[in-house]
């Protein structure tokens, strides 16, 4: 691990002023940018932690709630509101890490973890467009079950591992981010960019800008929303496909819904063309089938990872009749 | 600048890199914790700090200054054992050893989510005020901590031999 410094933020204003360079790095719990300083992947000359900023989940005016950037995982997974107001963001959470991980990462690291494309990892022997821009690629014809099958690019076919994110990018969580010309939002499901021929370039956050909470819109129907995850193991291990949704019928129709998929790009996918299709429709299998294929229309197999198409094609349909219970 | 260890207050090492792991083996001399994968993928490295468990590795000693930290040398000792490590003896849950600090760390405070309502992925109702003290329920929960000898079944019979009954 490469010498740092440390430094302690009680709030925003002075993590923004102790982020006094380029190689400088927010730290939050520690699981990702720790292990990756050990590999020497990361390199930071100075750590500004963050785990000191607002932690609190309260509700909004708007019947919402603000979530601060520091809140642990596990804490969101147990609040009170979360579990029934949006349960697929509890659900999220406790599908994602391990118990030890879920009570030290926060909210806003959680958002900025990196890849665990295992040629991003493998600095001695694997080239990556993430770790040195411009040197090539070995995912794209190596071993990538795991890998993207949206979105990506000839330079980089890396998926985003968290879980927490898809049920946010699902929810129409806005993102609270503040630095030294001032503070704005943006919208979760435009935090992160998809990988282009910048694939070092994951967030569209500015240098030195800080996540300071998450905002979650009142949405009443998301009462009824669950998450799916399918993984190698049954526990404790990335997704090969999981799926976020949230669906209200009225009259057997599709009034409103809200579906987002994991492990599928290299950023949290919000399926808005399956969300278009399913508008207005008889909810059965056979119209949550063809919603799916429409968002999976774009799906662009590698070479070990085509069965992620199908896959992604059944969780949706699965997720979406138990959401509808008996009306599908 | 102390971190609390057990029952002292222990310098913040000076330089930042130390993690909390390493504080504890190599210069504490504390070695009940153990260093599994250093990366967050076993569970050995467990302790807990102000009563959660999580994983030392990835812990930067630093970042627990005024923290309470609790290893296992903390929980019990020879002759003083605490329930859980008599009750791993009695299940045999463990065979070579080197993952049961961590398991024991980890249980402590797995029990500590359960009983206050922390749900898993598999609670059927994430909404639930009470989760159930069952198999399931602790065979996810301790996902987190690999048995390298292949004795979960013992530590989860350990682990309901020593609460199932308080928590009823």
């Amino acid at each position: 691990m490469n010498p740092f410094t440390y430094s302690r933020a009680g709030d925003a204003a002075a993590a923004i002023a102790q982020l006094k360079n380029e190689g400088a790095k927010y730290l939050g719990g520690g699981t990702n940018l720790v292990d990756l300083m050990r590999e020497t992947i990361e390199r930071p000359t100075a750590l500004v932690d963050v785990t000191g900023l607002s932690d609190a989940i309260e509700e909004t005016d708007e019947g919402g709630l603000r979530i601060g950037a520091a809140a642990r995982n596990t804490a969101l997974a147990e609040h009170r509101l979360i579990r029934t107001n949006y349960p697929m963001l509890s659900r999220a959470i406790v599908a994602g890490a391990s118990a030890q991980i879920r009570n030290m990462a926060t909210v806003g690291g959680n958002l900025l973890q990196r890849t665990r494309c295992a040629y991003f990892y493998d600095d001695d022997g694997a080239r990556c467009n993430k770790r040195r821009p411009g040197e090539g690629c070995d995912a794209i014809h190596g071993f990538n079950r795991m890998h993207a099958i949206l979105g990506a690019s000839d330079a980089c076919v890396a998926v985003h591992p968290s879980d927490m994110a898809v049920a946010l990018a699902a929810l129409d969580a806005t993102v609270h981010v503040e630095s030294a010309s001032g503070a704005r939002r943006l919208p979760l499901s435009e935090l992160h960019r998809l990988p282009g021929d910048q694939p070092q370039v994951e967030t569209l956050l500015e240098p030195g800008e800080l996540i300071t909470a998450i905002e979650l819109p009142a949405m009443p129907f998301a009462a009824r929303s669950t998450y799916r995850k399918v993984r190698d193991r049954s526990s404790y291990a990335f997704a090969l496909i999981s799926v976020a949704a949230a669906l209200e019928l009225e009259g057997g129709r599709v009034r409103q819904v809200r579906i987002a998929l994991g492990g599928v790009a290299h950023k949290p996918w919000r399926a808005r063309k399956t969300e278009q299709a399913l508008l207005g429709q008889t909810a059965s299998e056979a119209a949550f089938r063809a919603a799916a294929q429409a968002e999976l229309a774009d799906a662009r197999p590698l070479r070990d990872n085509g069965f992620k198409i199908e896959l992604a094609e059944r969780t949706i349909v699965a997720v979406l009749a138990e959401l509808a219970g008996g009306a599908a | 600048m102390a971190i609390q260890v057990n029952d002292a207050a222990v310098p913040v090492p000076d330089d930042p890199r130390v993690s909390l792991l390493d504080l504890l083996r190599e210069q504490l001399h504390l070695t009940g914790t153990k260093k599994g994968c250093d990366q967050g993928a076993c569970g050995a490295c467990t302790v807990l700090a102000d009563g959660e468990r999580i994983l030392s590795c990835l812990a930067l000693a630093i970042q627990y200054d005024g923290r309470s930290i609790t290893t296992i040398e903390g929980l019990g000792a020879p002759g003083a054992l605490h329930p859980l490590q008599q009750a791993f003896v009695e299940h045999d849950g463990f065979q070579c050893g080197y993952c049961t600090p961590g398991q024991i760390c980890s249980a402590v405070g797995m029990v500590a989510e359960l009983r206050r309502g922390v749900p898993s992925h598999v609670t059927a109702d994430i909404a639930a005020e009470a989760i159930p003290f069952d198999h399931d329920e602790l065979r996810e929960r301790m996902s987190g901590n690999l048995c390298r000898c292949g004795a979960h079944n013992g530590i989860i019979d350990a682990i309901n031999d020593a609460y199932a009954e308080a928590a009823e």
